[in-house]
């Protein structure tokens, strides 16, 4: 039905006649072709250079710009330069993913909590308190990242920059996302069910825990896997309250080593974050059915609005 | 509303009474005593006031404070009767002299490609809400993609593909469109601008498209009954229905623009085409400069006060009419 309503210049009984190729040369201008042109157009643009990136991890050479052979050379081989055997990198990967983690165990209960309290309670100070959340939301990361490294180089001089402080702003940063997809969330979620939970003699709480909580499920699993994803891919919060090397993501070093000594190892490390972020995402999509299932089937463009 | 089944459309007049009378019992705490809900919200607030609240006044102070005249680290000063102006001033001075084309760099960039943006992001847009048929959900899939993919990985790519030996001016040079390889990589404002384009236009086509995917047929096949061409129907109905959406696609990607350093640095990384967030970047890094970076922070956000208050009126608007 859609698809058909602003189509259509050619008169209906002589479209069938001609073949697509020709129909396409006697008016390209048509709305459809030009507008796929573009939109696939845009696809190979958005993801050719990825593939190429991807490819270059796998260089057997040194150059990061052109092929010289296929091989794991920058993942394992090489004992003192590849992604997994470079100490430096090597705990940067951990240092990656021991930030996500913490940040995402925080940052999501924390925020779910405050959707459900924003949502539901109707006194003054809520809106303010969703103008400030939604203000961190549109915050450029920048000011964020300045605002939180002043804070600790001068006032809250007891968090250490390195993971407390990368930790903090990362939460920062990242808390408003449970918060809008959530909240989204409860739009739909009639309020009958948790009242008859508490009809029947269920104390507020557990009419939350047990009732409002499980259909929130589907939010909560897609907060996880964005706010990680997020946060893994997270470089400019982290590095301003980042202290020793030590304490640098693998991010921080891909924005370090990109223009200083680009060896396909950055191109590893990147590729690794690649595939981590694609599979917790995966995963978080997986749960979303799972927790959503029996309504209605428009899983990827649902699970899209969401982000 | 018209594909509800015959049951339910008997079912809803009842549902919605009886749920009247519940959020009535509900508002009236009956149900929830008073502190439920705010205690929930509680420690989100706590949070934001201490580590984003805080950090924003601690700005001002470093801004308005004074400098360790030894050490020459930034002393804040928190108390607004003592704050000084000088640092202040000297920002606002570099702004309309030193770094006079900084700043206006900086919003012709942010402005070509928000631009470049919106047209690719409006067809792409346009494309899948209403043309893509069944590849839609293979569509949605890559449009979504880059927002898990690392933004340094996306720019990493181009570094690869943009080389003086990459694989862009092999291909270039193979099909002689340039005598000999392009130094793309050494402060270009056109590659600078691509790459904020290819970062940034995703954010821009999914709120479009979630606006686009909504729009009720009936409204354009009103637009087409009553004698419209497509053309007419599309400048008529879709595009000044969409114009709320254009808007908010045009803020949520010009904002993190306008603090952008990093598209910069490693596609260019030449003065040439510095922009604010290289300043802010290159201040708080060397030492003694804090209250500059200060400076510089509250003038962009002074700048940005007025797409951040658009932003946040039209959510709160769009969270009333719902």
């Amino acid at each position: 039905m859609r698809a058909t309503v602003e189509r259509a210049t050619l008169p209906a009984a002589e479209a069938p006649r001609l073949g697509r190729m020709r129909a396409w040369r006697r008016d390209p201008w048509r709305k459809p072709r030009i507008l796929s042109a573009v939109t696939w157009g845009y696809v190979a643009w958005s993801i050719l250079p990825l593939s190429v990136a991807v490819l270059i991890s796998f260089n057997q050479g040194r150059s990061n710009a052109s092929l010289q052979g296929l091989g794991l050379n920058w993942w394992w081989g090489d004992p003192d330069l590849s992604l997994f055997r470079d100490p430096e990198l090597h705990a940067a990967l951990f240092q990656s993913l021991r930030l996500s983690v913490t940040t995402m165990l925080i940052a999501v209960p924390m925020g779910v909590a405050f959707a459900l309290g924003l949502d539901r309670w109707r006194g003054r100070g809520s809106g303010t308190a969703n103008f400030v959340m939604l203000l961190s939301f549109v915050m450029p990361e920048i000011v964020l990242g300045v605002a939180m490294f002043l804070v600790v180089a001068h006032l809250a001089t007891f968090i250490d920059l390195g993971t407390p402080a990368q930790v903090v702003g990362l939460v920062t940063y990242q808390l408003s996302y449970p918060v809008i997809i959530v909240r989204a969330r409860l739009l739909s979620i009639d309020k009958e069910y948790e009242e008859a939970a508490m009809d029947l003699g269920a104390p507020p709480r557990s009419a939350v825990r047990r009732v409002l909580l499980p259909l929130l499920y589907p939010a909560i699993f897609a907060s996880f896997a964005i706010v990680f994803a997020d946060t893994i891919d997270d470089f400019v919060t982290v590095r301003y309250l980042s202290g020793p090397a030590t304490s640098e993501p693998l991010s921080v070093k891909i924005y370090n080593f990109s223009r200083s000594s680009p060896t396909p190892a950055v191109n590893a490390a990147a590729t690794f974050l690649l595939v981590t972020t694609t599979l917790v995402v995966v995963i978080g999509y997986l749960a979303y059915r799972y927790s959503s299932r029996g309504e209605r089937r428009d899983d990827v463009a649902r699970f899209a609005a969401q982000i | 509303m018209s594909t509800l089944p015959p049951e339910k459309a008997v079912l809803a007049p009842r549902r919605s009474r009886r749920s009247e009378r519940r959020a009535t019992a509900v508002d009236s705490g009956v149900h929830y005593p008073r502190w439920f809900w705010p205690s929930f919200a509680t420690p989100g607030i706590l949070w934001l006031i201490l580590f984003f609240l805080l950090p924003l006044y601690t700005v001002l102070s470093v801004a308005f404070g004074t400098v360790d005249p030894i050490f020459r680290s930034p002393l804040p000063v928190y108390q607004p009767w003592w704050w000084t102006t000088s640092h202040v001033a000297e920002g606002l001075g570099k702004a309309t002299g030193l770094f006079r084309h900084v700043y206006a760099r900086t919003f012709v960039y942010v402005f070509i490609a928000s631009a470049i943006c919106l047209v690719i992001g409006y067809a792409v847009a346009y494309y899948v809400a209403r043309h893509a048929g069944r590849r839609k959900t293979l569509l949605l899939v890559l449009l979504i993609s880059p927002f898990w993919i690392s933004y340094l990985m996306r720019m990493l790519a181009w570094v690869n593909l943009l080389q003086q030996d990459g694989y862009v001016n092999r291909i270039l040079t193979f099909l002689h469109v340039v005598p000999e390889p392009v130094g793309w990589l050494e402060g270009r404002p056109i590659t600078v601008i691509l790459g904020l384009v290819y970062g940034y236009i995703p954010y821009m086509i999914l709120p479009l498209y979630g606006f686009l995917d909504r729009i009720e047929p009936n409204l354009l096949e009103a637009g087409r009954d009553l004698g419209g061409s497509p053309r007419s129907t599309f400048l008529r109905v879709t595009l000044p229905l969409s114009r709320p959406a254009i808007l908010a696609g045009l803020v949520i990607v010009s904002l993190p623009m306008f603090g952008d350093y990093f598209t910069n640095t490693m596609l260019s990384g030449s003065p040439s085409t510095t922009m604010i967030g290289n300043l802010i970047d290159d201040s708080i890094s060397s030492t003694g400069q804090g209250p500059e970076a200060a400076v510089l922070i509250l003038i962009l956000m002074i700048m940005l006060l007025i797409p951040i208050w658009y932003y946040l009126r039209s959510t709160a608007r769009a969270a009333e009419a719902r």
